[in-house]
């Protein structure tokens, strides 16, 4: 069976300005419960891969930089 | 040694699942025994995995001298859960509910203290005192983690387990998992293995239609659940599912307990009271259910009549702790407690002991009928359990493997059954097309919902059953991307297991009991004769999904005269009115 791109807004957003996942930094992916967090190989930076989000914060409340805001998924706004 | 390859990880306890119990029994094995080999594997990462990722802002039933006995809280609990429960389990958690505060609160966990140092403990309960806030309890976790690397606890993240192994006498021998980043597999030989995998909390469809927007942890999937059943063990009460009175479309807890202390309830369209207690049982679900549907629906968590710093008290704990994005989400829609009531809704079903009773049987010394295999948590048949009831477990689980580990010699693995199971983890990556797991999940979860969410109907309980089951002849089409995609693949499974375990034992059972929990429209009674008696959920001989009953253990603590106290949850009208 054919398998369709299936576009969705996200609801984790990172600044890249303040991101230093390209200097290493991992813990908003590491804190992640549903793993949704990944490294984008374009850029360097996290960002938010996978729309499965518990809007539960670690990730925001966890990063060093302020760089990642958590919003309230668009179903659920 | 080796299996296709892949060395088998030798270890003396594993414990699956690094939430809540997970590392209490971990750290307990090691405190035990300190030269033990003691590994917490987890699906997420130990520093913020589970139910309480973000810490909890209260205990929901703790038992502490002067403000309640444990015989006084088993009795509340019996009643609470109609009768169904086996009391020798909770005594075990009455008893040792204090200890584990003091414990804890030695940890540097904080509870709230009144001003004389005394816990200040508060009535959420219909007939004791078991509520003890923690406004600051947002870093439980951290201490956790901490303890785990302090007692040196072998920590492995972003491994799933997906099968339990036994041995050739019907031991448990360990479990076969798999990298949810990489794809690997993993074969880990263990002598006991603790499961805390928390609830079954990815059955039922949330109201917003968003998968991932339940009310439980939504990587709590209910794999411990189907791993248990594989392996042979019993489930109890899986009928008496899990229904929760929680904010519309954001699905968190709203939080009676916080509230309720500081005068804020649960009302009708009109602001008034309609329960007299909001301790979440199954009778105070039926009457907000019927409030919901009623014409003075539908329900509200009604704050807007209290002090400005009563509110901001109320927003600090509700907007820093358990589910922080509470704030958010009030500000998205620019609903404000001053001003107006927050609307109610009802969760989506899942098993949860941690509020309800179903789960894998397990008995007051956390064993399964597995020898070798223990439970604890969300997931443990043990009623109305909560945070407080996960620490205990997870500490009882822990001594109760040590003991068992003592007289075991290495378990012999069963090849034949790994290489089968390597190639059911290995399937859905190997597939280019197909059906995705998202797509086979939300289907599976939709027919939940259709079918199996109560009120309860006979022939559409065996339509969705039927359902269900044609799902399951879809797996074989899973297919998966990437090692992400996997893990989700093994997950729908789990929960297509868990939804064909609700719509049998609801089946099963053909009364009515615990209010919205169990409601048969057509059995609507409670039926003691009959049905006074724990349901069992197991796989036969056949390897068929089979039923039964186990009796219910004599009664330690009797109910007395106030058995029925839990049937009276409706505010009455006086007759002037």
């Amino acid at each position: 069976m054919p398998i369709a791109n299936h576009h969705s807004s996200v609801p984790v957003i990172v600044d890249e300005d303040k991101c230093i996942a390209d200097k290493g930094c991992t813990v908003c992916i590491d804190v992640c419960p549903l793993d949704v967090l990944w490294i984008n190989e374009e850029t360097g930076k996290a960002h938010m891969k996978y729309d499965e989000c518990w809007y539960c914060m670690p990730c925001e409340a966890d990063c060093p930089t302020d760089a990642v805001t958590v919003n309230i998924p668009y179903l659920l706004r | 040694m080796k299996i296709n390859d892949i060395p088998v990880i030798e270890t003396d306890v594993l414990v699956i699942g690094g939430g809540t119990a997970g590392p209490m029994a971990a750290v307990t094995a090691k405190e035990q025994d300190p030269g033990l080999n003691v590994m917490l594997l987890e699906k997420a990462n130990v520093k913020r995995s589970g139910a309480i990722s973000m810490g909890m802002d209260g205990l929901n039933n703790a038992v502490v001298p002067g403000h309640a006995t444990p015989e006084q809280y088993v009795k509340e609990i019996t009643i609470a859960n109609d009768g169904i429960v086996h009391q020798p389990a909770l005594m075990a958690y009455a008893t040792r509910s204090f200890p584990m505060i003091e414990k804890l609160d030695s940890w540097g966990v904080h509870f709230q203290k009144d001003e004389t140092g005394d816990y200040d403990m508060k009535k959420v309960h219909h007939l004791g005192t078991y509520v003890l806030p923690m406004p600051e309890g947002h870093n439980v976790k951290k201490i956790l983690y901490r303890r785990l690397r302090r007692n040196r606890v072998q920590i492995e993240n972003r491994y799933t387990a997906t099968r339990l192994l036994k041995d050739p006498d019907g031991k448990i021998a360990g479990m076969i998992g798999v990298n949810t980043r990489t794809a690997e597999p993993i074969i880990i030989r263990a002598k006991a293995v603790i499961m805390a995998t928390g609830a079954a909390g990815r059955l039922g469809l949330p109201t917003s239609g968003y998968l991932f927007g339940t009310y439980e942890n939504p990587a709590n999937n209910g794999d411990g659940h189907a791993m248990a059943y594989h392996a042979g063990a019993d489930l109890a009460n899986l009928e008496c599912f899990q229904v929760n009175p929680l904010l519309k479309d954001y699905n968190g807890p709203a939080c009676a307990y916080v509230t309720g202390p500081l005068g804020g309830f649960t009302a009708n369209a009109f602001g008034e009271r309609f329960i007299e207690c909001d301790y979440w049982s199954g009778q105070m679900m039926l009457e907000f259910f019927k409030e919901l549907e009623s014409g003075t629906g539908p329900v509200f968590l009604k704050l807007d009549h209290l002090a400005e710093e009563t509110i901001q008290e109320i927003e600090t704990v509700l907007h820093t702790n358990e589910r922080p994005t509470r704030g958010r989400f009030h500000e998205g829609r620019d609903v404000n407690y001053r001003q107006r009531m927050v609307e109610m809704h009802i969760s989506e079903v899942g098993f949860c002991s941690g509020h309800s009773a179903s789960g894998v049987w397990t008995d007051e010394t956390g064993a399964t009928t597995v020898p070798g295999l223990y439970c604890a948590g969300d997931m443990a048949s043990v009623a109305h359990n909560y945070m407080l009831g996960a620490f205990v477990y997870g500490q009882i689980c822990g001594e109760s493997a040590v003991e068992f580990v003592k007289s075991r010699s290495e378990p012999e693995l069963d090849e034949d059954f790994i290489i089968r199971e390597l190639e059911r983890i290995q399937a859905p990556m190997k597939r280019a097309d197909g059906i995705p797991p998202e797509q086979m999940e939300y289907k599976v979860r939709r027919l939940v919902n259709d079918y199996l969410q109560p009120p309860k109907v006979t022939k559409k309980m065996e339509i969705g059953l039927e359902r269900i089951l044609a799902v399951r002849e879809d797996v074989p089409q899973l297919c998966a991307r990437d090692p992400h995609e996997l893990l989700r693949a093994m997950e729908v499974q789990s929960i297509i297991d868990c939804a064909e375990m609700a719509a049998r034992a609801s089946l099963y059972r053909t009364e009515s009991r615990w209010g919205l929990y169990h409601y048969r429209v057509d059995f609507p009674d409670q039926d003691d004769g009959e049905w006074f008696y724990h349901s069992r959920l197991f796989k036969d001989e056949d390897g068929q999904m089979a039923s039964g009953k186990r009796p219910i253990a004599d009664y330690l603590v009797s109910l007395g005269e106030e058995k029925d106290a839990y049937r009276k949850m409706r505010v009455q009208k006086a007759a002037n009115e």
